[in-house]
This record gives structure tokens, C-alpha cells and sequence, in this order.
């Protein structure tokens, strides 16, 4: 019995056709996955559920009503329950008021503190999220954002939820814990859309399954069994993709990068590693083992407690970012929307901000070659846009991780790039564009440092992992060494032998 | 259509069109508007705004606020006045002017983007402070100008046009030329559209802030220069309210509040249409008292404009 039926869905937006006549239905009780290059249309068709866009063409109906929401808010009050891709909290409140935003328990206009935050902490629990309710948001990770929002999805009552790529900033343990409560949703017979890059997840957790390309339905699978993965792959992109990851092999050359004993305000264990020539270093943990935060610290993004960076045996200055970048790193920072994107200003500035230093003759553009610069990696890094006068806020979120990848790889001189969970986001077609860059890179004697939260990407395409935990660097292996228990083990807190620490 | 219309009036392009539309009406039905004299009278009374709206433009394109304006202009142009009768060097006076304007800006800048003190606060105090300065300096008194040579700095004219005109016009070209052409212009909007994604992106925001404000303080000397030389006097009680007015025009002119958005068609055309709307109202008699709340409605409105452009501008 279809629940949650789609018809003949359209949208375009100035240049673009986002949907173009998307139809399929879901059943009561099922995930539903949704899965699609970036920029095929996935975001704009939760948002129209949400009642956040209009249709051009169209209609939803849930269980037989044509839904026609003003707002969100209505959205809401008939049961719709969206977690966007871009979060969507106040950081200034705490968890608990987050939680209880636009309905707080009052009496005579008087916030029952007292009572929310006991509700909002058994809440929690029951879900099986360890975050104290008393929290301000903006302390939190992104990771422990993301569970917050799920955790609003689940106290409301809801008929229908969508999740906009939920497990995109969280780590293994964290997804594990929202595919319980996925898990116990669809038994208590609601309807979740699920939208994902990530195939492990799909199958883990969907029953059916659409694919968009392009704006238009792709394939729909009414059951996942008997469908391979190289199948959906294939149905996403257009085209078949063998090895995601191409790994091939290096000669490391010397040390370029040397960290010895850097320390900071949220890292206060002295941690030391280095990078060779022509070396790839993956660093997995859990959210909160403190790998963006070191990274943080070598670009001299945040203050440092104590410790020496040094490039080529020249001594980076301390603190200052621009002095990171002269020195020849940098930082493809893990938060895009805070730390990356420009708003208001068009993909072509966006990526030239940094590089423009070089072709800039006296503070003079060159807007020949910045038209260049911006074209060629938004071609290379395949941005789905209509232009590159494009405003990045307008791209899909994928693309505006590209855009921003695109511009430390137009950066010139550097000799360790520091990418912090760079395929966030990003479709498997565009990822192994990505890795094949990286590649080269290495291959030019770059040193790079991958930060990443998804275990099969760190081993696909590192020469070297270095596991960190609790603040940490808790065991490094070579590549003849991985092995996912392994590597697991070293990343959880509780059950921990380091057996070989080679860093 | 009206979709169509919308996006075309809250588009880049929009206030330039507004403004065009709002030519035409009013040289049709305004007597005496489109002759050669009330043009020139036009371009001149929009000189000490438009002038001072080049560099504020910038100030609030990097998510600044600059309030102290009017009374740098009124300190400098006292400055100015004071010391080209004293030295009886015209130059003297306004080399004088112009680095008491720039340090009066570097002050702002330097407390605002090192202390990180909010720029509404800072220049609020220093509003206060050099107002305080150009009263003390005068003792509360208008200077008369010494040398009439310097009447000549706002009397003269270069091919039939009035030379404060063409130093607008002047400015107006190099600061769009700046905004648009230059690291410095890019960084500007690169900072108001996101702080920390500059710094992180090697941008040197403290300088940049610092250098705009230094900027904006040797702008409003010019503007004060100009307009002691119109009034043939240092007056310590000059261009007040100039803040509102080149905000409104900043705002009018597409410039967002919440910065990274500015373009200098846009600014220009905002100025003029504040000084056209005051120059309709002169010449159809109304009275001062209800010239105010048209300012104050023309101000409301730029700022709804603001706020529509941001919200079909901003994805969610
Ligand atoms: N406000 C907007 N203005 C212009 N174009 C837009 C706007 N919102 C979305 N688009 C375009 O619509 C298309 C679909 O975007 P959408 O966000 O739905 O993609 P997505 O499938 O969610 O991608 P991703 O995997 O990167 O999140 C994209 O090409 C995007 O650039
Ligand atoms: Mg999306």
C-alpha cells in the first residue's frame, strides 16, 4: 500500500531544472532511499516535502490527501519531519531549547526550564544519544549536531521523515546509533526517505530505492535484493565506475611535514606526527578524537598551547593561517558552511580568494585568468552549475564542497595539503575525480594529510593511517598493515591495546 | 510576471532601473527639473554624500558599520579652514585635513578589527569624540575662511562643471575600480561574506578592516574640505545627520547590511535618487519639516529592499 506517493514533481530555478517529472510512491513501514549524483535534484525534492519550496508542477499526497503546505511549520503539523542537509540549529541556545524551539514548555510566557530539560534529557536517553541537554549548540561538534536534529525528529510524533544525508559528518559508531532508531521507526510503521552517497548505508538500511540523474528519475527499485551495487553506480553517473578508489603505489621521498609536541586549548595532549614527499596520511577516529583539531593547529587556525611545525625543516609560524599558506599549507577546513563558503559571491571568487595572490600583479586582477582558474576546476570537479557567476549558495551542497576543494587545489607552492572530510557530500563519480587528483598531487611530491571519518576511504586511497583517539594519535599503521578491526579497535576509548605506534 | 518582475527589481540591475523610471517620471512632471541649472544644483548637492558613500560602500560591503562620518567631515573640513588661515598655505590645510581624516579613521579601524570591539559601538564613541574635537578646536564657533583662494576649491568650474563634481565623479571611478579590479576590492566583499572562511582562506582581514576604515576617514576629510570651501566657513556643527544619509544611499543603492553585496552603479544611483528626491521636494515648495519624513521613509524602504534582496537571495 503506497503511503507517501510523488507525481509528476517539477521545479526549475533560473538556469536550471532541478526535477522534471518526478513520480514513485513509498510504502507505510519502509526507508526509502534516495540516491543521486550531486546536484540531481534530491535536496530540492525534500525541500518541496517540507513545504519549504513550491512546485512548479505537481503533487504529494500522503496517505491519499494532496498535501499543499504554506511552510514548514504546517509541514509539521501534518506530520512531515525534514532534516536538512545544512543544519538547522541555533547555536546560541542549548540542546534542550533547540529542541523545544517555537514550543516551549511555558507557564504565563515563563520557560519551565526545570521540566524541559528533565524531558529533553530521558528523551535522549531512551534514544540512546549521549549529549548533555544543558549543552550550548555551538559547543558541540557537527557530529553531535546532527544527532540533536535526529533526536528533534524523533520526539515529535512524526507520519513522514526525510534525512538529508544525516550520517555525512558523523562516524561509524554515531551512524550505527541512528540506524537503531531508524530501525525501531520503520517498526512503529512510519515513512523515512533517506537520501545518501553512501551505498554501504543504502543497503544496510533501505527497502526500496529511487536514483535521480539530472533532474529526472532514474531507475526505482521497489526491492533492494538481487540489485549489486556497481548496478546503482552505474544508473547515478551515467557510466560504470570498477574501482572507486584506483590506489597505486609511491615512492615516499623525506620528510616534509614535521609536527612535534603541538598542543591547543582543545587539544591539550602534545601530539607529534610527519609527512613524507609523496606520501598520502589518513587519520581516522571518532568524532571528538581531536584530528580536526590538530589540523586546526598546523595551519595555525587556532592558537597553539605549545609545540613546532616545520616544512621542509623551516619552522612555520605559529597562529596565523596566512602565514600557513605562505609556508606552503593548507587546510580544507572539515565545516564548509562556517569556515568555507563565501556567501553572496559567485563559485569564480569563491575559488580564487586564496590563489589569486599569484596572478595579481601590484593587487591588479587578472580576470582572464580567474575566469581560467574558475572554469578549469569546475569543469575538473565536475560543478553542476549554470554558470561560474553562479552565487554558491544556490549549488547543492555537494557542489559547494567541490567549489571549495577547488579552491585550495588552485592554491600555488603548496607542499602539504590538509583535506578535513573532503568528500563529504560528494557523489561516488565526482569522489574518484577527487582521489585521482590527490594522486597527482602526491605524485608531485606533495605530502597530504587526509582527514576522514569513513573507514573504507581512509584505507582505499592512504599510503599510511594514523588512528586518533580521545585526543590522541593512538596507532599508526603502514598500508600492508590495514586491517578494519584493527583500525577500529584503536579508535574506541574503552578496549584499547596499541600495539604497534609507528608514526 | 510578476515573478518575472520581482526578480528583475531585486536583482543587480534592479535599482538602476527604479531609478531610471523615477527620472523619467519626475523630468516629465516636474517644472523646471531637467534644465541645466537645477542639474548642475542637483550634482552638487549630492557631492558630501556621494563622496563619503565610496568608501562607506566598502566599510559596510566587509559587514562594518562606520557612524562618525559627519563629524570627521565637520572636524576636517575646521582643520582645514584653521590651519590654511594660521600657516596661509592653502595646501598645508589640506594635507592637515586629510591626515587628521585618516587617523581619525585608522583609529576606528585599528580599535574595531584588533579589539574586536563592534563597529556601531566604536564609531558611535568616536562620532562623539570628534564632534567634541571640532567644537573645542573653534570653541564652538564658526571660522571664516581667510584666503578667497579657497572659495575657489568648490567655486570653480572645468569645462562648465562645478570642480567638486568632477572629484565625485573622479572617486566614484576609482572606487569602482578598486571594489571591482583590485585584491583589496575582492577581499572586502570575500569578508563580509563570510569572516572566518577569509581568514582561513589567507586573507589579511585585520589590515583589510583597518586600511577601509583608514580609507573612509581620508574620504570624509575631502567631503569636509569641500564643503568648509562651499560654506566659506569651518563649521563645528557641519554635515550632521551625514551618516544617515550615506547609509540610506549605501542600503538604497543594493549594498547589504549584512555585507559581501555592493556594487558602485548601484551606490551611485542611490545617491542620486536621495538627492533627487530631495531636490523634487525644493523645487515643489515642501516644506522642510515634511522633507524629514521623506528621508526617513525613503531609509525604510531601502532597508525592505535590503531585506526582500537577502531572503530571495539566501537559499533557506
Ligand atoms: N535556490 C536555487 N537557485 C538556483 N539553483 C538552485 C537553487 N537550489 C538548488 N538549485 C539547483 O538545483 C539543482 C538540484 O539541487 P539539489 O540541492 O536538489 O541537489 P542534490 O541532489 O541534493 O545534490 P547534493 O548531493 O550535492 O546535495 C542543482 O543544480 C542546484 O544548483
Ligand atoms: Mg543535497
Amino acid at each position: 500500500m503506497s503511503f507517501l506517493q510523488f507525481s509528476n514533481l517539477t521545479k526549475t530555478y533560473p538556469g536550471v531544472k532541478a526535477l522534471s517529472g518526478i513520480s514513485f510512491d513509498v510504502r507505510k513501514g519502509a526507508v526509502h532511499g534516495l540516491m543521486g549524483e550531486n546536484g540531481a535534484g534530491k535536496s530540492t525534492l525534500i525541500r518541496i516535502l517540507s513545504g519549504d519550496q513550491h512546485a512548479n508542477e505537481g503533487e504529494i499526497r500522503i496517505d491519499g490527501d494532496v498535501q499543499a503546505y504554506g511552510s514548514s511549520r504546517d509541514a509539521f503539523e501534518h506530520g512531515v519531519i525534514v532534516i536538512h542537509q545544512e543544519l538547522q540549529l541555533v547555536p546560541e541556545l542549548t540542546v534542550a531549547e533547540n529542541l523545544y524551539l517555537g514550543r516551549f514548555p511555558a507557564r504565563a510566557g515563563v520557560v519551565a526550564s526545570a521540566k524541559m530539560f528533565a524531558d529533553v534529557t530521558e528523551k535522549l536517553k531512551i534514544a540512546g544519544i549521549d549529549i548533555d541537554p544543558r549543552r550550548k549548540v555551538k559547543t558541540l561538534s557537527i557530529g553531535e549536531r546532527q544527532m540533536v536534529e535526529i533526536a528533534k525528529a524523533v520526539m515529535l510524533d512524526a507520519r513522514v521523515i526525510a534525512l538529508d544525508e544525516p550520517t555525512s559528518s558523523l562516524s561509524s559508531r554515531e551512524s550505527e546509533i541512528l540506524f537503531t532508531l531508524i530501525d525501531r521507526l520503520r517498526a512503529e510503521g512510519k515513512v523515512i526517505l533517506y537520501v545518501s552517497h553512501r551505498l554501504d548505508e543504502v543497503f544496510r538500511l533501505c527497502d526500496s530505492l529511487t536514483v535521480l540523474r539530472d533532474g529526472k528519475l532514474a531507475a526505482h527499485h521497489e526491492t533492494l535484493q538481487g540489485v549489486t551495487r556497481d548496478q546503482i553506480v552505474a544508473e547515478m553517473v551515467g557510466r560504470e565506475i570498477n574501482d572507486i578508489w584506483g590506489w597505486r603505489g609511491r615512492e615516499a621521498g623525506a620528510v616534509r611535514l614535521k609536527v612535534e609536541n603541538v598542543s591547543g586549548e582543545r587539544l591539550p595532549e602534545p601530539a607529534s606526527f610527519d609527512v613524507r614527499a609523496g606520501e598520502i596520511v589518513g587519520f581516522f577516529g571518532l568524532i571528538g578524537a581531536g584530528r580536526s583539531e590538530l589540523m586546526r593547529l598546523v595551519f595555525g587556525a587556532d592558537p597553539q598551547f605549545s609545540g613546532v611545525t616545520s616544512i621542509d625543516g623551516v619552522q612555520v609560524k605559529a597562529g596565523s593561517p596566512r602565514q600557513a599558506i605562505r609556508s606552503g599549507i593548507v587546510l580544507c577546513s572539515e565545516d564548509r558552511k562556517h569556515d568555507g563558503i563565501l556567501q553572496g559571491r559567485s563559485i569564480e571568487e569563491n575559488i580564487n580568494v586564496s590563489s589569486r595572490r599569484h596572478y595579481s600583479p601590484f593587487g591588479l586582477l587578472d580576470r582572464k585568468r580567474e575566469v581560467e582558474v574558475a572554469e578549469t576546476f569546475i569543469k575538473r570537479l565536475k560543478v553542476r552549475t549554470p554558470s561560474r557567476k553562479q552565487d554558491i549558495v544556490n549549488l547543492s551542497g555537494g557542489n559547494q564542497q567541490k567549489v571549495i576543494l577547488g579552491r585550495w587545489l588552485a592554491e600555488q607552492g603548496v607542499k602539504i595539503l590538509i583535506v578535513d572530510e573532503p568528500t563529504r557530500g560528494i557523489d561516488v563519480g565526482a569522489k574518484s575525480e577527487i582521489y585521482e587528483i590527490l594522486y597527482e598531487l602526491a605524485e608531485s611530491g606533495m605530502g597530504i594529510v587526509v582527514v576522514s571519518s569513513e573507514l573504507p576511504e581512509v584505507m582505499g586511497i592512504c599510503d599510511r593511517i594514523l588512528v586518533m583517539c580521545a585526543g590522541k594519535i593512538a596507532a599508526g599503521l603502514n598500508r600492508a598493515q590495514f586491517e578494519e578491526n584493527a583500525i577500529l579497535a584503536a579508535a574506541l576509548p574503552d578496549v584499547k591495546q596499541p600495539t604497534e605506534i609507528a608514526y | 510576471m510578476t515573478n518575472q518582475l520581482k526578480k528583475i527589481l531585486l536583482g543587480d540591475q534592479g535599482i538602476v532601473l527604479i531609478f531610471i523610471v523615477a527620472f523619467t517620471i519626475v523630468a516629465l512632471l516636474v517644472p523646471n527639473f531637467l534644465t541645466e541649472r537645477n542639474m548642475l544644483g542637483l550634482l552638487q548637492s549630492v557631492v558630501t554624500v556621494g563622496i563619503v558613500a565610496c568608501t562607506m560602500m566598502f566599510c559596510l560591503a566587509a559587514r562594518d558599520f562606520d557612524l562618525s562620518v559627519g563629524s570627521t567631515a565637520a572636524f576636517t573640513g575646521m582643520v582645514a579652514v584653521m590651519a590654511s588661515n594660521t600657516t596661509g598655505s592653502i595646501l598645508v590645510g589640506i594635507g592637515a585635513a586629510l591626515l587628521c581624516g585618516a587617523f581619525v579613521g585608522f583609529v576606528n579601524g585599528f580599535v574595531i578589527a584588533k579589539f574586536r570591539i563592534n563597529a556601531l559601538i566604536t564609531t558611535l564613541a568616536t562620532m562623539q569624540i570628534v564632534r567634541g574635537l571640532a567644537l573645542i578646536s573653534s570653541d564652538g564657533r564658526a571660522i571664516g575662511i581667510n584666503d578667497p583662494g579657497f572659495y575657489q576649491l568648490a567655486l570653480s568650474k572645468l569645462f562648465g562643471i562645478p570642480t567638486p563634481v568632477w572629484i565625485l565623479a573622479g572617486l566614484f571611478v576609482i572606487f569602482g575600480f578598486v571594489l571591482n579590479r583590485t585584491v583589496f576590492g575582492k577581499n572586502t566583499l570575500a569578508i563580509g561574506g563570510n569572516p572566518e572562511a577569509s581568514r582561513l582562506a589567507g586573507a589579511n582581514v585585520d589590515k583589510t578592516r583597518i586600511w577601509i576604515f583608514a580609507l573612509q576617514g581620508v574620504v570624509c576629510a575631502v567631503a569636509g574640505i569641500l564643503l568648509a570651501s562651499r560654506i566659506t566657513s569651518g563649521q563645528p556643527n557641519a554635515a550632521v545627520g551625514l551618516e544617515l544619509s550615506v547609509i540610506s544611499a549605501c542600503v538604497l543603492g543594493g549594498v547589504s547590511l549584512a555585507g559581501g553585496r555592493a556594487t558602485m552603479a548601484g551606490v551611485i544611483v542611490g545617491v542620486m535618487i536621495m538627492g533627487i528626491a530631495e531636490n523634487v521636494m525644493n523645487l515643489m515648495n515642501i516644506p522642510a519639516f515634511y522633507q524629514y519624513i521623506v528621508r526617513g521613509l525613503i531609509l525604510l524602504l531601502a532597508v525592505m529592499l535590503d531585506n526582500l534582496r537577502s531572503s530571495a537571495f539566501i537559499r533557506r
